[in-house]
């Protein structure tokens, strides 16, 4: 059933090694100019819950560049696809569309979670201290493995760069802002945070929080995650199938 | 061996393939020929699991390919018209993607590389990124990727396309050998002497109708041998001889620009669609 998963997932990987560098320098940038500047602009000045606004953040970060990463296989897709036409090379091999589905979205996590552990090592640079535990890790790749298996149907469906690129601006980008990863939903009135509760990020968000603090994760979190994650893996292989015409 | 029967494709209600039916047997090689359009690269898309057929059928090695398209696309080595490889990524590298994705274990993905890139000649560049080849050399790893899991069939889509004359010399070469080792071959192209040259059997498509298949030498025994071709005169028709001499004779009473040549197999073409294969 998941023929050829390991060979997908291989060549990403052999992808992933020879820009490594490259790779992990771009996915440094960003959290780097939110540390700097949130750490720095907003300083101890602002807090919540008895914690400084890094703290509050870097979990935050770490849920939303789980996302972004995840979601950035469609790009790689995308150029396999349009530019180099690799994707013709695993269509005619005797790979099942679920094992297609499987390489990529664990190669979505792979990146997830290796730009994860750049952010929590660039946050202990700035004194920022949190438990990077089981369950932190559980809920990173949870959120890594929804948005990625989300990124192989889409990377599907598009016909070009620029529908992958206007459909990123239009609902990652928002969602990474507004997921609760730069301030607590509980803060917003009633109605704005029970819309915003609905956004996967959302939760994934309060799951990696709760776990950087220590705290009992809410299953709920994660039964949600693990959930969605399912459903986008089969909307992922219905759009592979139909992806062969 | 694989056999084709009444194969039918249909996009956006434009009939591309109109029930094409051929069979191609182990160390044949079977060339299709036709114009942009005519159905050439769907054929060989449906062969190799790329695209679903509407109707029809295809028996590879007696048994049917559509009932069981993982085992069929396992036994079936494509060379894309594009060249599709991992540009970033060694020789090497782009052959172990394949042996993976086709199941070869490590042993044996070891061993068809070694003798694949002897075989096309570029064992020297085993490390060198693709990014980095010619393009004859980027053919010539395709083929030798297309052949990592020893296929049954080879399909190669216009594989000399856009080659310089010695290069696809080199790659002809490569195609012999393939046959001569026991293969299926299909192969489409735009380039006459190409299938004059490989082919066992040509098959002349024609939006989407097969229009004729046989021998080239069979194709081409009612024109004779020889042809007046007038040059950039639509309006004067190519006139066939079978004796050089005879064509000659005729050539000295004419005006205007014109060559007298072999016949060809785009004149069998021609003469069966009423239309050249550009």
């Amino acid at each position: 059933m998941m023929r050829g998963w390991s060979a997908v997932f291989y060549r990403e990987m052999l992808i992933l090694r020879r820009r490594l560098w490259r790779l992990a320098l771009s996915m440094s940038v960003s959290p780097l100019l939110y540390l700097l500047a949130f750490g720095f602009a907003l300083g101890k000045a602002a807090g919540f819950e008895g914690r400084t606004y890094l703290e509050f953040l870097v979990p935050g970060l770490a849920a939303m560049s789980s996302m972004t990463q995840a979601w950035s296989i469609a790009s790689e897709i995308n150029i396999a696809r349009f530019y180099y036409k690799i994707f013709e090379e695993i269509q005619a091999a005797p790979v099942s569309a679920a094992g297609y589905v499987l390489g990529e979205t664990l190669a979505g996590v792979v990146r997830a979670l290796m730009a994860v552990g750049l952010i929590l090592g660039l946050a202990r640079l700035f004194g920022v201290h949190l438990e990077a535990g089981p369950l932190l890790w559980a809920g990173v790749f949870l959120n890594a493995f929804l948005f990625a298996a989300l990124a192989v149907a889409m990377a599907m469906l598009v016909k070009s760069h620029a529908d992958q690129s206007m459909i990123s601006s239009l609902v990652i980008t928002p969602m990474a802002f507004l997921g609760g990863t730069f301030f607590p939903l509980d803060r917003l009135p009633q109605w704005a945070a029970a819309t915003l509760s609905l956004l996967p990020l959302t939760h994934a968000a309060r799951a990696v929080r709760r776990a950087a603090f220590g705290q009992p994760g809410d299953p709920l979190d994660f039964l949600l995650l693990a959930g969605l994650g399912l459903a986008a893996f089969l909307l992922a292989w219905a759009c592979v199938r139909r992806a062969r015409d | 061996m694989i056999a084709l029967h009444d194969l039918r494709k249909e996009y956006s209600g434009r009939e591309a393939l109109r029930g094409v039916s051929f069979e191609i047997a182990g160390g044949e090689i079977f060339a299709l020929l036709g114009p942009n359009g005519a159905g050439k690269t769907t054929t060989i898309r449906i062969l190799s699991g790329l695209t679903r057929a509407d109707g029809g059928s295809v028996v590879l090695d007696g048994r049917d390919a559509f009932l069981d398209p993982l085992w069929a696309r396992s036994r079936c080595g494509l060379v894309a018209q594009t060249i599709n490889l991992d540009q970033d990524l060694t020789v090497a590298e782009n052959l172990e993607i394949h042996g993976r994705l086709f199941g070869l274990d490590r042993i044996r993905r070891r061993e068809q590389t070694a003798r694949l890139l002897d075989y096309v000649e570029l064992a020297d560049r085993r490390d060198t990124p693709v990014r980095q080849l010619s393009g004859g050399m980027k053919r010539r790893v395709t083929i030798a990727r297309s052949l990592m899991h020893e296929p049954g069939v080879l399909l190669l889509d216009e594989p000399t396309v856009g080659l310089d004359p010695n290069i696809r010399r080199r790659i002809w070469a490569l195609i012999k050998r393939i046959q001569a080792d026991g293969a299926a071959v299909l192969l489409t192209t735009h380039y006459i002497e190409e299938a004059e040259y490989l082919a066992g059997r040509v098959a002349f498509l024609d939006q989407g109708q097969l229009k004729a298949v046989d021998t080239p030498a069979n194709l081409m025994r009612p024109f004779g041998q020889w042809a007046f071709d007038p040059l950039h005169d639509e309006t004067r028709e190519t006139v066939f001889f079978e004796e050089r001499e005879a064509a000659n004779e005729y050539a000295a009473g004419q005006t205007g620009a014109f060559m007298v040549r072999r016949v060809n197999l785009e004149d069998a073409f021609r003469a069966m669609t009423g239309r050249g294969m550009e």
